[in-house]
Formats: C-alpha cells, structure tokens, sequence
C-alpha cells in the first residue's frame, strides 16, 4: 500500500508543478462556461439578413413584416403580374419569391393549396417552416372570420400561463426549481464526461510513455504491476479532485463576495421573499440567491465526487490497459472506440434524463454502470428515490472492483510486450495468463 | 551456499515455451554469467527471480528461502530495456526508485550523496534526466540498480550501449560490491564481453539449459591441447615430430602456428620448436565461450 501511495504522490506532485495544470484551473472554468454560453450567444446574434419578394393578390398576409432575419417586400398587385413578378424577383437580390394567389370564391383552402415559393437555389429549412407557419395563421384567421369571429374578439383570448407550483412533501410553494436544476445536472454530467476524457487521456498517455521510455520494466522489478497502475490513476484522480476543490472554494468565494458586496446586509434568506421591488437588477440577483439557496449543494457535490471518482476509476482502468497494449499512441484508435461509445451515449441519454429525470430511458442507464456517472450524475439534483441512487452507487462500485482486476490482468502482460500491436482477441488472452 | 536456486522452471506463454525445465546454482558471493543469444528465455528466467511473472512449473529459492514478495527489496535489477522519467530531477529520481525498494528517506538521500560523490557527479541533484547524455543515464541507472545495497544484483545485457570509460567504470563497481558480499547475475548474447569477469556461468539455449559450472573448469574441460605459437621468419615450418601442425600462416615477418600436444607434455614441444626458429610467443588456447557454445549446441 505505502508503494501504491509512493506512485500516487510522484504523479500528483509532477502533474500539479506543471504550469499546465494551473493553466487549466484557471482557463478551465472560462473554457467551459464557454462552451455553456456559445451557443446561446450565437443563437443571439443576427443572421444573414434576408428578403424575400411577395406578390400577396389574395392580401392574405396583411402586409406582415416578417421577423428580424426575414423580410417582406410586398409587390403591389395591381402593377405586376406573376410574370412580371418573377422576372422582378430575378434582378432583384432577395433571396426567394412567395407568390399567393388571388382565392377563387373566397376559398382559403385554395390558398393553401395553391401558394408557391421561388428561389434560386435551395430554400433553407427554416424559411420553409417560417412561411409555412405563417401561412396556415393568417389562413386560420381568413376562415375564423369566415366563421363570423371577430378578430378583436380573438385577439382578447389569448392568454398566458404562469403554473404555481408546490411540494406536497415539504408542503410549501416553491419557486420552480426545473430549471436550475437542468442547468446542474447538465453541468455536473457534462463535467464528468469531460474529465473521463481529459484524465482519461492522461492516464493511457502515462502509461505509453513510460513504456516508451522503459522505465515500466525498472519499476516492475520494484513493484507489482497492479500497484503502478493503481498508483497512477488514483495520483490523477487525486489531480482531478484538487482541480474541483479548487473551483468549488474560489467559486463559492466568489458567490459570497458578490452577494454581499450587492445586496450588502439585506441578504437575509428569510427576508428576500418579502424584499419589495428595488428595480430589476436587485430583484434577479434576488431571484439567484433564493433559488440557490433551495438547492441543497452539500449533497449535489457529494454525489458528483462520488460518481466522478467511480467513474473515472472505471475508464481510468480501461485507458490504462490500453495504453499498455500498445507502444504508441496512434495505435490506440481501434481500442479506444468501445471504450469512448458508452461515455459518448451517457452524454447523449443525458440530455433525455434532464428533460424526464424520471423516465425509464434515464432510470435503465443510470443503472449500467459505464454510463452511471454521468446520467446518474444529471439526475441527482432532481428528487430522485434514494434506493435508485443507492443502487447506481452499488453496481458502479462492484464493476469499478471488477474492470480494475480485469485491466490490472491485462495491464501486467502489455507494459512489458513491446513490437506488434495486439488485436483484441490477444488481449482478452492475457487475462486468462497466469501471473 | 547458493544465493540463488532455481529448480525445475517451466514457463509458457500461451502454446510457446520459453523455459524447458531450467535449474541453476548461483553461488554466494560469485559473479555468474547467464549466457546464450537472443529468444534463449534468458529475460523470461530473469523477471521469474523478479517476481514480475511467475512461473508456470518448478520454484526458486533466494538466500535459503523460498521466493516471496520480501525478496523484492534484497534484489537489484537492471533490465535490458531500461529509462528514467525524463522530467524527473536526478535527485527525486532516485529518491524515488530507492524509497520504492523500501529504504527509508533520509538513509536513502545519505546513500544517494555518497554514491554521486563516488561517480564524482554530486552537482547532478537538481539536474533534470532529460538533461542528460545517455553515458550520464547510464550511471544514473546503475546507482538505482544498487542504491539498496542488494544482496543479489541482476543485469540484463548491461554493457549494450556502454560506453568504453562507463564499461569499465561499472565493471570494476561489480567487482567491488561483489568484493562487499553481492552476488551478482549477468545476462548477455554478448558472451565474450563477461568472459573476464565472470566466474561462474550457464549456458541457455532454445529455452534449456546446455551447460552450467565454474568458468575455469567449463574452460578446462573443453580445452583440446592445442598451442599457439609465433615464431620468427616467414619461411614454413618443417613437420615436428609427434606433433601436429593444425594451421600455420604468415604474419608479416613471422610465422603463427597452431599445434596440436597429442600426447605429449608442452615443454616437449618448446624445445622442438626452439631447435628450428626462435619463438616470440607461445600459449595455449583456450576456446573462447562462443566457441564452447557452438560446439555445445552442435553436440546436442
């Protein structure tokens, strides 16, 4: 054990003096806020702009204006034909024509039937349904008018919803929580795929070069091949944690600095409910603190320590005994594809889980253990039955036991088989080799 | 009293045998060469007394025990294939590897400054591996090897990518630690680079063991009387009587010849070569251990 502990302090303490590592404390948090923020950004940002010709004869349309990235230029009727329309449209830059035509006897379905849309090329996905929503709207309301409803009166029913919603468990009406929930859960899942993957790596990485550089057969002579392998991935695992640690105490620092020094002494958890309206930034900030103070972080953070560690114990193994089969890290491909699928189906069942927490998609895979951490992980900020999370814990603790054994088997031979990439079925050999 | 015995070993990987049954004798105290080319099962026999595999028929006893995990810490092994960490400072390197061989820290950094003082090298602490020429890795490795104070040194080909200066340097630390009360295994294809140094050696060919005992008697044993002898002037040499000539050649002003005792005494035969020429050489020949190797494989 003292050997194991040995491994483990060299890997930690080499590991955390590089200037990497604490690149990679201080860019990771902005790196991967990145990554959440972008593609809400660019959702924001103004696409291409586009226009499009309309020649409306059955003033169907009422001289909508379209929405930001997509205009109207209407063509008055009276001046052109379809012909002359079209040849319009061809001189012009806009990017597509919609041609409706004049109803016979007032028919809207004739409309519908009979509209048509011209381009040059292809017209994108998302014009298409644009327009064709739009168009079933107004021909909705050309047939409730027929109907004898007045469109003020329709106007007047339209309504929004706001569901209060309570907890019948802690008998109290709570903000909804959905949300921030989804957002800790796809965090907490997110980072566990993506520090399986980034020490995952580091660990097969470790092992190749210390093939490589032959110091494998002088450690062997010192210890058991077992011990080397255990002492790496637990001295990365150790990174790892201190990585976490790091940003949960400057993270929550940070949160208690910026609170206070906002809301300054009426940061009062029992108050904020009652705070009357300071305009609308105070009321937001209030707004996070009230939900962050109801979601109970002590056992969200546990949870993800615990399904992070086990999980990454799990693959590190796998990466471990794949770096040793082989001499070179371009030989790793082939073996890396069975191990990579079930951690890239834990992030693509995740997103299901976060939607229904509670349905059999997210329940079944929560169970098998190589996509547990991270679906599990999306999960446990969602009330969800203790057993289940009891059980996941289980089965991931009782197969991390079992790979570990299998990898340390097949690790023993490949760190000192050098040449020839093995296939699969020399792998599987191995472990049926005697020590 | 044998340091090391192995009875009977057998390994197999998968349908290949790489030991056929092999048993030797390493005496306490001896420097022993085990000799034979490559793919003999030399490595595989090496990491059984490691205990890095295990093998699959037959048992090893050390210093009068049976082999076991606490054997680990008493045997020193420089493997053929051999590295450092590159980014590891020499110092925390071989603080490492030594507290991995269960020496306590601080006996651990004395013996380590004792042992830089030795190789005249005490300003390499803080220098990275990576830093240095594969002659300065060498001694590095070498310190690590005995850092430990075995009671059993083990070293796979050691001299392949020695320099000449290291080569001797490390040869004559053998000697001295052999001196000490190590016992020390070499193994090597290079069977005429351990001749000098050896005094006990086995020979494995094909995964068995051909021939195993004290180097002087294995020599003795496969001596054919045979001298060599280099006389002076180039014209041939008559036929001795008694004795016959197996070979003889000019060397620029002399004549080497090489002659066969038969049954009669050495001395018999200065005296019949110095009546015709006057000699500048004479000795006998002792086949060197690839020769006893190749006949020994060629008997079987």
């Amino acid at each position: 054990m003292s050997k194991v502990l040995l491994i483990l302090k060299r890997e930690f303490i080499t590991r955390v003096r590089k200037k990497s590592f604490l690149i990679m404390t201080i860019l990771g948090p902005v790196l991967l806020s990145a990554l959440f923020m972008l593609p809400a950004y660019l959702a924001t940002l103004p696409g291409d702009e586009r226009t499009i010709t309309v020649l409306d004869e059955a003033a169907l349309l009422d001289f909508d204006r379209g929405k930001d990235n997509l205009k109207f230029r209407y063509l008055p009727p009276e001046k052109f034909g379809l012909e002359e329309a079209k040849e319009f449209f061809s001189n012009s830059e806009d990017y597509a024509f919609l041609y409706i035509p004049q109803s016979e006897g007032g028919d809207p379905d004739f409309i519908s039937r009979n509209t048509q849309l011209y381009s040059r090329g292809d017209v994108s996905f998302s014009v298409e349904i644009y327009i064709e929503d739009m168009l079933e709207k107004y021909i909705q309301k050309e047939k409730l008018k027929a109907q004898g409803v007045d469109p003020e009166v329709l106007a007047r029913t339209k309504t929004k919803v706001n569901i209060r919603i309570f907890n019948l468990e802690k008998d109290t009406e709570t903000e909804n929580l959905a949300a921030i929930k989804m957002a800790i859960g796809y965090i907490g899942g997110f980072l566990i795929y993506i520090f399986v993957f980034i020490y995952g790596a580091q660990v097969m990485r470790g092992v190749i070069e210390e093939k490589t550089s032959r110091i494998v057969e002088v450690m062997v002579s010192s210890v058991k091949p077992f011990q080397l392998m255990m002492g790496k991935i637990l001295g990365l695992a150790s990174v790892a944690l201190l990585q976490f640690v790091i940003w949960i105490v400057f993270g929550t620092g940070f949160y208690l600095i910026a609170t206070t020094v906002i809301l300054g002494d009426k940061l009062d958890a029992a108050n904020i409910a009652r705070q009357p309206m300071q305009g609308m930034d105070n009321e937001m900030i209030f707004d996070i603190v009230n939900t962050v103070s109801a979601i109970n972080f002590p056992y969200i953070i546990s949870c993800f320590i615990f399904f992070f560690l086990f999980g990454f114990l799990l693959y590190a193994a796998l990466f471990a005994a794949i770096g040793s089969a082989v001499d070179k890290e371009s030989d790793t491909q082939q073996f890396m594809l069975p191990v990579s699928l079930p951690i890239i189906a834990g992030i693509i069942v995740m997103i299901r889980a976060l939607e229904n927490p509670d349905g059999p998609v997210a329940v079944w895979f929560s169970m098998i253990p190589l996509t547990s951490p991270i679906v599990m992980m999306s999960r446990v900020p969602f009330e969800i039955s203790w057993w289940q999370l009891v059980l996941s814990m289980i089965i991931l603790i009782v197969t991390f036991v079992f790979i570990t054994w299998l990898a340390g088997r097949i690790y023993r031979i490949g760190i000192l088989m050098y040449g020839k990439k093995p296939s699969f079925r020399e792998i599987l050999k191995w472990t049926t080799y005697k020590n | 009293m044998s340091i090391l015995s192995v009875k009977k070993i057998s390994k197999f990987y998968g349908n290949f045998q790489a030991l056929n049954s092999v048993s030797l004798e390493v005496p306490q105290g001896s420097i022993y060469g085990l000799l034979g080319p490559n793919g003999a099962g030399k490595t595989s026999l090496i990491r059984i007394i490691n205990q890095i595999t295990a093998p699959d028929e037959g048992e090893v006893w050390f210093d009068g025990e049976k082999l076991n995990s606490s054997h680990i810490s008493q045997i020193g092994y420089l493997p053929e294939e051999r590295g450092l960490y590159p980014k590891m400072k020499v110092g925390e390197h071989l603080l490492y590897l030594a507290q991995l061989k269960d020496l306590p820290k601080e006996e651990a950094k004395k013996r380590i400054k004792e042992w830089l003082k030795r190789f005249e090298i005490t300003d390499w602490w803080d220098k990275k591996i990576e830093e240095l020429s594969k002659g300065m890795a060498q001694k590095i490795q070498f310190i690590a090897t005995v850092i430990h104070r075995p009671k059993l040194l083990i070293f796979d080909e050691p001299f392949t990518g020695f320099d000449p200066i290291n080569t001797e340097l490390i040869k004559s630390e053998i000697r001295r630690l052999r001196d000490e009360g190590a016992s020390v295994i070499f193994s090597t294809h290079r069977m005429e680079s351990v001749e000098e140094i050896c005094d006990y050696i086995a020979l494995i060919n094909k995964s068995s063991k051909i021939l195993e005992g004290r180097l002087k008697d294995v020599k003795n044993e496969y001596k054919n009387n045979v001298f060599i002898a280099e006389v002076k002037g180039t014209e041939t040499v008559s036929p001795l009587n008694g004795f016959e000539i197996l070979d003889q050649q000019v060397i620029e002003d002399n004549t080497l010849l090489r002659i066969a005792l038969k049954d009669h005494l050495s001395n018999e035969l200065i005296s019949v070569l110095a009546a015709q020429r006057t000699i500048l050489r004479y000795e006998e020949e002792i086949p060197s251990l690839n020769e006893i190797f190749i006949q020994k494989v060629q008997e079987q």
